[in-house]
């Protein structure tokens, strides 16, 4: 087996983690995550936490933001998230109103959103996952807590998402994340055409989907320049391969393992669609330990 | 464990689906047969699985006998005692992840503490429930003892004050539900929705040498054959006949005498314990236990195994697991969907209209072919309340 | 004081959920002593219902009033077909019930996911069910709370009231209470059986309908919700609804006390070690039916 592209969940990560390990196969893994981990034998094609929690914390604090309160599922994502949150927070004279967590698929929130509304914050950083967002935006709206009066900040919230929750709910609501569907340039028109014609025009390309395309385009370049698929041959030429992806520029470090990748955060339309309103200008470079930030040096 | 003294092997009864003895046949036979069953079921766990299959479906087969055992505790507390407890998982998990506890302490080292401790908990020290686990001596027997305790626990509240039937296996559901709540919030120490991963290594064994896998198959076959030879005994016993009578007609039996509570007792926790042995087992096999393992889905999942194999028999939980177990990994490989139809469909069709599961078939063939008159036990549409079956309280 | 009074609020929302999901349940569970684990599925019915109809009725406010009926009519429907392919074939079998409409409950959801896909759909609700009612003080009153509120106790009036004055309820009630004597005193019992399927399970429709406003419609929604609706039966005890309205309520303001005390996963928790606890003291839940069979 040459390599495989997959995974979603940390879990599911995790659990085949000692198998690639054991087995020295690659897995390329697409989707944003926690951070904190280093596997010879895996790939990390999305945001690692420096290139969407701490960019997502910067804009908040751009914006005036002085408080934030933290709302998450119950696993090992959001409580991650979040303590680098309150690092963060401490170093950068925000404060932390509040912090709740709610079981995974739970879809009550009546209790969570009053609290979130008695506390006055400023902003809400949002790491909850799947359907309890749905829950979670439309008892947002229901409180009469708008975007306006207190922004939403989601990390798990794409494209594919906002037509499960319903723009009615998430209007102007804002979404950290390295790839929109509108996001410019030659690249991405043409990945967004040929999703379309392939998929249908209603379905949108996301950030979780740019990520896995990406992988495979990097995964031929390091075999290109590797002249083999071995894998530990793959690995060795790993270290700088670039590729023009949809969402711009991306270098692979080789250290790491995970990959430079331009932060945007950007705001959901009414038709749905996420528009960037920031971005870093250029590519982050990866840093899974936050090694490289000295407010979080006790968190790894 | 109870009052009840084990019966003579002469007053055995067979185990018919039904319970009963069948016409025409002698308990010295059926000895006899039980004993090449075993010597049969030996050679084909011992000796024709490790030659045939290779080490990926052999590691496959540690895997399903693993749920195999979790099945035979099902079959003795349902099949036998009518309790349908649909939250086996738990019980599954508590071994599993007492295994899994002692296994991460000992790749870790003496003094050292699991990796994701420092990175989700920023633990300095391991958590004082932990501390225990390190010791083998007590790892070891927990990962029977914890579940049979918890089931002691509950069922000795839910059976006293005669909580069954549907009550009963909602509240066993619930508690699975309760318990995947609780090790997921406390990620820290139990790892959330990751579970305990990455174990390497298995009592000084590395667990990635293909020969110590096959160890590790072998134990799980031999502890399957042991507690099929246990479970044959106990539902042999006059306990076994106690059980059955319970399920049957619990008023009936507190009326002759007997407490139905401490019957029902002991099979939920016998159940339970075969159940954390599995899980224990499950860990090494695998290399994993997560919430993900022992939950609603996974726990109600173990039973379509029994219903399937038939219920009330000895060796059908233990066929209907493998092969529903079998099936799954088959099928859900190429058509994820079409699984699901599938696994919806066997809990239709095996539940409502072959209660007694495969098995049925197979006493219905042989009972031809014995020439004794076909009484086949199926599903009847007549009598809304047979006489006493009394799984719901109506009163 | 104001977040206290929003807590109260909450509770009293989470148990009006609660008693909408869990009302058609108590009709067939006591009726029955049937298990139905497809429940669930059926409330997913009913939100799907109203997605499929804003397909064609463009008005959120419209689409939903005609939701409401028909939602109730589809689930309605495919609770009497359940009823006749399987249940009714397995009155003896409550257990077996179980397992059997857990069966039909997955292939439920595997149907919807062929159907609608595996992502969640979103439905538009009115715009005034997105606002909310402000009070002095501070405190404010989400109107979709108060119309699943309004929803959930209409449903009680209206089955109160035709179990009492009707003469099926009249039916119902007998077989309730005992059915080898309603069947001998001439009611067809398998007729009443059915109708009580229709509306128990166009109970859960209406549900459905509710729940597009509050949470995601999805084929796994009804998963989530049918242990919360079992436990709600059980509680309450069978045979009769006001040991569930009352059920309802009381978890409703207890979780959300625990949710706010501690957190979201140990208020579960409690909910369960309380129930737990309540079975100890009273078996067969708040209320139990005192009848002369022996069983």
């Amino acid at each position: 087996m040459a390599a495989v592209f997959g995974c979603w969940t940390s879990a599911s990560r995790k659990a085949v983690k000692p198998v690639f390990e054991k087995n020295k196969a690659l897995l390329f893994y697409p989707v944003q995550y926690e951070g904190l981990e280093q596997s010879p034998y895996i790939f990390y094609t999305g945001a690692t936490t420096n290139q969407q929690i701490v960019p997502g914390l910067d804009y908040l604090k751009s914006q005036g933001v002085k408080s934030v309160y933290l709302v998450g599922s119950d696993y090992v994502f959001p409580r991650t998230a979040n303590k680098i949150i309150k690092a963060y927070a401490a170093a950068n004279g925000m404060t932390v109103s509040g912090e709740d967590y709610a079981p995974l698929g739970s879809t009550e929130f009546g209790t969570i959103v009053n609290k979130v509304k008695s506390s006055g914050a400023d902003a809400v950083f949002n790491t909850l996952n799947g359907d309890s967002n749905v829950a979670f935006f439309k008892e947002y709206k229901s409180a009469g807590l708008t975007a306006a009066a207190m922004p939403v900040v989601s990390v798990s919230i794409a494209e594919e998402e906002v037509k499960g929750i319903g723009t009615q709910y998430l209007e102007g609501q804002l979404t950290a994340w390295n790839y929109y569907q509108t996001t410019p340039g030659a690249a991405n028109s043409k990945f967004v055409a040929a999703y379309k014609a392939k998929y249908g025009a209603d379905k949108p390309t996301s950030d979780p989907m740019e990520a896995a395309y990406v992988g495979v385009y990097l995964w031929k370049a390091m075999v290109e320049k590797a002249g083999a698929f071995d894998v530990e041959k793959v690995r060795a030429a790993s270290d700088g391969i670039t590729f023009d992806a949809p969402e711009g520029l991306v270098t692979v470090d080789g250290k790491t393992q995970h990959i430079a990748k331009t932060a945007r955060i950007g705001k959901i339309g009414a038709d749905g669609l996420i528009t960037e309103v920031w971005n870093s200008g250029k590519p982050v470079e990866p840093d899974p330990y936050l090694k490289t930030y000295p407010w979080a040096s006790g968190l790894s | 464990m109870t009052a009840v003294t084990p019966a003579p092997p002469g007053t055995a009864v067979d185990p018919a689906p039904a319970g009963v003895l069948p016409p025409g046949r002698s308990p010295g036979r059926s000895r006899l047969r039980t004993a090449a069953g075993f010597a049969f079921g030996a050679a084909l766990l011992f000796a024709v699985a490790p030659l045939v299959l290779s080490d990926f479906r052999l590691a496959l087969l540690a895997k399903y006998l693993c749920v195999a055992m979790v099945a035979v505790g099902i079959g003795i507390a349902w099949g036998r005692g009518g309790m349908l407890t649909l939250g086996q998982g738990v019980f599954f998990g508590l071994g599993g992840y007492a295994m899994a506890m002692h296994l991460k302490l000992a790749d870790a080292g003496p003094g050292g503490m699991p990796d994701f401790m420092q990175l989700y908990g920023q633990l300095d020290e391991l958590p004082l429930w932990w501390r225990p686990f390190a010791s083998p001596w007590f790892a070891l027997p927990a990962t029977v003892l914890l579940p049979m305790a918890v089931a002691f626990g509950l069922g000795s509240l839910v059976f006293r004050r005669r909580v069954r039937g549907a009550y009963f296996a909602i509240l066993s559901q619930a508690l699975a539900a309760a318990m995947v709540i609780l090790l997921i919030g406390q990620q820290g120490t139990t790892g959330g929705t990751n579970g305990l991963t990455d174990i390497k290594g298995f009592f000084g064994y590395d667990l990635d040498d293909p020969v110590n896998q096959r160890m590790v198959y072998f134990i799980i076959a031999g502890t399957l054959l042991a507690l099929l030879a246990l479970t044959r005994q106990l539902i042999h016993s006059r306990y076994g006949e106690l059980l059955v009578a319970v399920r049957d007609g619990e008023e009936r039996v507190r009326f002759l005498g007997y407490d139905p509570a401490t019957v029902k007792l002991v099979a939920y926790v016998v159940a339970a314990g075969m159940a954390g042995l599995a899980g224990a087992l499950f860990v090494p096999a695998v290399g994993i236990i997560s919430p993900a393992l022992i939950g609603i889905v996974p726990s109600i999942e173990f039973v379509i195994g029994v219903a399937v194999g038939g219920r009330a028999t000895l060796l059908g939980p233990v066929l209907g697991a493998v092969a529903v177990a079998w099936a799954r990994t088959a099928l859900s490989e190429r058509f994820p969907g079409t699984w699901t139809y599938l696994q919806g469909l066997l809990f239709v069709v095996v539940v409502a209209f072959l209660p007694g599961g495969l098995a049925s078939l197979w006493a219905l063939a042989r009972r031809r072919d014995d020439g004794a008159e076909p009484a086949p036990r199926g599903w009847s549409v007549l009598g809304r309340r047979r006489a006493g079956r009394t799984e719901v309280p109506a009163a | 004081m104001t977040v206290l009074f929003g807590q109260l609020f909450t509770g009293i929302s989470i148990g009006a959920v609660l008693l909408l999901i869990a009302l058609g349940l108590a009709l067939t569970f006591g009726q029955m002593n049937v298990i139905n684990m497809a429940h669930g599925e059926f409330i997913m019915a009913g939100a799907y219902t109203t997605y499929v109809l804003q397909q064609s009725i463009t008005g959120a406010g419209l689409s939903l009033v005609v939701a409401l009926p028909v939602a109730f009519v589809v689930a309605g429907a495919m609770g009497v077909l359940l009823e006749i392919l399987l249940i009714r074939r397995l009155y003896a079998r409550p257990l077996d019930t179980l397992l059997v409409t857990w069966g039909v409950s997955l292939m439920l959801q595997q149907l919807a996911r062929d159907i609608f896909g595996s992502p969640n759909v979103q439905t538009r609700a009115p715009e005034i069910l997105t606002g909310n009612v402000a009070l002095p003080g501070g405190l404010t009153i989400a109107n979709n709370r108060l119309f699943i509120l309004a929803l959930a106790l209409a449903a009680v009036a209206a089955l109160t009231l035709a179990l009492r004055l009707t003469p099926l309820g009249r039916r119902i009630r007998a077989v309730v209470q005992n059915r080898d004597l309603a069947a001998v005193s001439g009611i067809a019992t398998s007729r009443v059986d059915r109708t009580t399927f229709f509306v128990g399970s166009g109970l859960a429709g209406l549900a459905g309908v509710a729940l597009t406003l509050l949470g995601p419609i999805g084929p796994t929604m009804g998963t989530n919700l049918i242990i919360d609706a079992f436990l709600v039966v059980v509680v309450g005890g069978i045979g009769q609804l006001k040991g569930s309205v009352i059920v309802a309520f009381a978890l409703g303001v207890l979780q959300a006390t625990g949710e706010y005390l501690t957190t979201l996963s140990v208020a579960k928790v409690i909910v369960f070690v309380a129930i737990v606890a309540f079975l100890q003291w009273r078996p067969q839940g708040l209320f139990t039916l005192r009848t002369r069979s022996l069983a």
